[in-house]
């Protein structure tokens, strides 16, 4: 056991654990965030998904002794002030949940790709997803969701200085 | 003896890849020094309850026992009416992601005359809701929603006497609207839900032989009088699961909770020899190894405590004397030379012989045969089994997502040897169900062991463990032969089917849960069975046989039958309906126009119109897809994607479905890849239409997945598919292009206002398997008649007839 400092949320919590303990059971177990859920234990599907550092990354397989002090985000640290980030609203929107359990992965995934992709392809939608299972199949309307995220974020952003406007 | 690791070979690969991988990539060092103090915070209270709560629900959790059975003849067990005018609804079901505690809520909201954001819905808790038996079947809305709408309909009628006893006005002089009740001569007299009961009991008496059969005096509202009946509701449910603020069974926590794990056996049928608990005892936080006849478990204070001990803890098993079962590549000679079990007779009330068939056959201008096979499938759920149970003031409390709780209270109570009015289940929701809590091993384990510790315990199974031992959605092999005329009309259809469902696992029994097996109860085994494909064709000469065959193992094996989303529906109708398209293309018919002649060769019906509303379904779906007639296979392109269209009709009890795929096929590969979906859907009457297209567009899908990919495979010993990687799924990049839900009321009858609602949790993926196959044979001319459609045996089909 030792003393870790971890950021989640924009919180800083300092526990005494086993620093080799994959990130996951501290989020769920110690810190009482249970958006990201077990699903494999190896990094396959995508239910634990949180981000760091803009990337989506797998808590079930990353130890925690790796990713002390660095800002971690998980699915309850979207909403800001109250108000749900316009991912969370699309989902919303397009009635994307089934029995909405690997939803987490799919929505932090999706966080992740249209921060470094705002306005994706099918293709890139497609690949950049395709690690993130679902088994009630809800592809098709996570991918509808994708799309009306991303008009929904284009539409919150200043308007570019390079825009001319005629 | 032999000492095996405690986890599967790849598995294992895997996990030594990513420790390589995170261990070497130091990718995310920081330093955040700013110290906040912590407490474990997620303990209790909130993570005890369901975001719909109440405060009877809150004293009810909190409540020390014991845990008598709601009576359903009690109105006030089923509805209360709140001092603030809103009400909650206390209904036995379970919602598995449909959305049916949304449609729950609409009935009743309709029935009543509430606004629906004035109610909220409690389900699947054995102490506060009365026992409707959970899910299953996908008969929520057409079953179970009757005695809601009634015992709804009963609390607007008390309560408009009610209010006429206090303006003294007969009933029929005052209107209810949104929970206010006016006397309609004089709107300023009102009064509202709140004021004339809330808070206050009914202590009304309804009847009624069985819980399905409950009513009040009031009758249900016909259906052109219901308003929130058939609006497209946001689902309840959703907006928590997509903020991160719903408390899921896999999140039951309590104080004092230990964690355990699974030890199985790691040859199927194995038997324990010894443990040597030495090989754990230095794991911080070791607790106890539990162990009765082969089942074996590790409990730890903490969660990854108890995963390193399972895979740590040292056992010696002895290997089974004969071999379990075949490889998964010879599974089908072994079911085709196996002695049957039984032959089972029709479950539907079909004849297993109509007519003549074997005159028929030989009377035929053209025979045709065909063989197929269908492998084991898994449910291989998102999130694996997992339960937590507290043994506290000497009850048994379960946070379970089984989707038959009131099964899981009483099975455990019986397998415990405890009353049941001292178990109770408590029903939170959980990742897909489909038939697999249904036979609840996670909350069998979870009651076991805390009784043994005498303290709470939750207990989740790894993923190789759900992939390799959850139970199975039975293989089959089929033979199916057809008689034609001169003028290419069937006259005669032999079907002949063999299932391996042979001591198929029923619902939450203790005799048949795994752990049950693994302590060595042995019940006698279930015999099994299938109903043949589900059709109004109208074929004179007809034979229908389905035999049940047994692997050499039937018990503690991973190959355990059971409960798959559609039980033998895809498979029955995957040999069904591709040989119709056989028989089709025999006589280069259309495959929708053969369709259609065979469903108008008779004019009789049955009492929900099945035969009419398929015509109907058959049409809408072709209309919808824009299907151009003509013989399958079309021409074959010079390309390499290669394209083509599949039909396939059927019903699942009395919803009917026509789904259409349209195929990509890449004969360079063998990866197929279906572009657009059409489903013609008739369910009877919509209670939420945006509900159903989702939970048909996931349906479809499910089908998709079940055809284009997933088997369990195994070897002489065990199942290999452990993991996503040797059990692969369908992922986003199947997804199609495009999908077309056409929701169809074929009703002909015009005098049923009342046109009941019928299931649909499971009815589109029924005929997905037969669709892609027709539509693979459109495109290429190729049969396949194996299931799963993966490219290496696409491709193999192709080479082999040279496309």
């Amino acid at each position: 056991m030792s003393k870790i400092t971890l950021k989640v949320n924009g919180r800083t919590h300092t526990l005494d654990i086993d620093p080799s303990t994959p990130l996951l059971y501290i989020l769920r177990n110690d810190l009482g965030l249970q958006g990201p859920r077990f699903g494999c234990g190896l990094g396959q599907c995508g239910a634990c998904t949180v981000i760091i550092r803009g990337a989506a990354v797998r808590s079930c397989i990353i130890p925690t002794s790796t990713i002390q002090g660095v800002e971690i985000t998980t699915l309850e640290g979207l909403a800001k002030n109250g108000t749900l980030h316009p991912i969370q609203q699309a989902w919303i929107d397009e009635q994307v949940p089934q029995c909405g359990f690997c939803q987490n992965g799919q929505i932090m995934t999706t966080k992740a790709l249209l921060d470094r992709n705002p306005n994706p392809t099918d293709a890139e939608i497609r690949q950049g997803m395709a690690g993130t299972l679902c088994r009630c199949m809800t592809y098709y309307r996570v991918q509808a969701a994708i799309k009306r995220a991303a008009k929904l974020l284009a539409g919150a952003r200043p308007a570019s200085g390079k825009e001319v406007v005629a | 003896m032999t000492a095996f690791t405690n986890i599967p070979r790849q598995v294992k690969e895997v996990m030594e890849k990513w420790n390589g991988t995170t261990s070497r990539r130091d990718f995310l060092k920081g330093s955040g020094l700013l110290v906040v103090s912590f407490s474990a915070a997620a303990i209790a209270d909130a993570s005890l309850l369901s975001a719909a709560s109440s405060p009877q629900a809150a004293a009810a959790a909190q409540a020390a026992g014991p845990y008598p059975d709601p009576d359903f003849r009690r109105l006030d067990s089923w509805i209360v009416i709140h001092e603030d005018s809103t009400a909650t609804f206390y209904v036995g079901k379970t919602d598995g992601g449909q959305g049916t505690g949304t449609a729950f809520r609409q009935m009743m909201s309709d029935e009543l005359d509430i606004a629906f954001d004035k109610t909220s819905l409690i389900m699947g808790r054995t102490d506060i809701t009365v026992d409707q038996g959970g899910s299953g079947g996908s008969d929520g809305i057409e079953t179970d929603g009757q005695p809601m709408r009634l015992v709804a309909a009963e609390a607007r009628r008390v309560l408009l006497e009610l209010a006429s006893s206090r303006f003294g006005v007969p009933v029929d002089q005052l209107a209810v609207s949104e929970g206010v009740i006016i006397v309609k001569a004089d709107p300023s007299k009102r009064v509202t839900y709140g004021d004339l009961i809330g808070g206050k009991r009914f202590n009304v008496t309804l009847t009624g032989n069985n819980i399905n059969a409950t009513t009040g005096v009031a009758k249900v509202k016909a259906v052109q009088d219901l308003k929130i009946v058939g609006q497209p509701l946001q689902r309840y449910d959703i907006p928590p699961k997509v903020d991160g603020s719903l408390k899921w069974a896999v999140d039951a926590k309590v104080p004092g909770m230990v964690h355990a794990r699974n030890v199985r056996p790691p040859v199927a049928g194995a038997k324990l020899i010894s443990i040597d608990e030495s090989s754990v005892r230095g794991i911080p936080g070791f607790v106890k190894v539990v162990s009765k006849g082969n089942y074996v478990a590790v409990v730890c204070e903490r969660e990854e405590q108890a995963i390193k001990a399972s895979q740590q803890l040292k056992v010696e098993w002895q290997k089974p004397a004969t071999q379990p079962f075949p490889t998964s590549e010879d599974l089908y000679k072994y079911i085709r030379g196996a002695t049957p079990t039984s032959v089972t007779r029709s479950q539907t009330g079909i004849p297993d012989v109509t007519g003549d068939p074997d005159a028929a056959l030989a009377s035929a201008a053209k025979v045709i045969e065909a063989e197929y096979e269908f492998p084991f499938q898994g449910h291989t759920a998102i999130g694996p089994a997992h339960a937590m149970a507290d043994p506290s003031n000497g009850q048994m409390t379960i946070w379970s997502n089984d989707m038959k709780s009131y099964g899981l209270r009483t099975g455990v109570a019986d397998f415990l040897g405890m009353p049941r009015e001292q178990v109770r289940v408590i029903w939170q929701e959980g990742p897909q169900l489909y038939g697999r809590t249904a036979a609840d091993d996670a909350g069998f384990e979870a009651a076991f062991l805390a009784k043994e510790l005498g303290r709470p315990v939750r207990v989740q199974w790894m993923r190789h463990e759900e992939t390799a031992w959850d139970t199975k959605g039975p293989a089959f092999t089929f033979k199916l032969r057809g008689g034609l005329d001169a003028q290419g009309k069937l006259i005669a259809l032999e079907y002949k089917a063999r299932t391996v469902d042979y001591n198929h696992v029923g619902y939450n029994e203790p005799e048949t849960v795994l752990i049950a097996q693994l302590m060595g109860r042995r019940p006698t085994p279930a015999s099994g069975g299938a109903a043949p494909p589900s059709e109004m064709y109208a074929i004179p000469h007809r034979r229908r046989t389905t035999e049940v065959v047994a692997l050499p193992l039937i018990w503690e094996t991973p190959l355990r039958v059971g409960n798959l989303r559609d039980p033998n529906g895809p498979q029955t109708t995957f040999a069904g309906e591709s040989f119709i398209d056989e028989l089709a293309a025999a006589v280069k018919a259309d495959p929708v126009e053969f369709r259609l002649m065979l469903l108008t060769g008779s004019t009789d019906d049955d009492n929900s119109f099945r035969r009419a509303r398929s015509l109907a379904a058959v049409k809408a779906a072709a209309a919808e897809y824009g299907w151009d007639t003509r013989p399958s296979p079309k021409p074959l392109s010079s390309g390499t994607i290669l394209t083509g269209r599949g039909i396939s009709y059927c019903y699942r009890n009395r919803t009917i479905v026509a789904d259409i795929a349209e195929v990509e096929v890449n004969r360079e590969n063998g990866h197929v890849w279906v572009k657009r979906l059409v489903c013609a859907h008739d369910c009877g009457l919509v209670i939420n239409p945006e509900g159903l297209r989702r939970t048909i567009e996931g349906n479809l899908l499910y089908g998709l997945s079940r055809a284009l990919y997933e088997e369990v495979q195994f070897d002489t010993e065990k199942v290999t598919s452990v993991d996503w990687i040797s059990h692969p799924t369908l992922t986003h990049t199947d997804a199609p292009a495009k999908i077309d839900v056409v929701l169809v009321n074929g009703d002909p009858n015009p005098n049923r206002p009342d046109l009941p609602p019928y299931g649909a949790g499971e009815s589109a993926c029924r005929g997905m398997v037969a669709a892609v196959a027709n539509a693979i044979y459109d495109a290429t001319g190729v049969r396949i008649r194996r299931v799963p459609f993966r490219s290496g045996r696409v491709l193999a089909a192709l080479k082999a007839a040279r496309v």
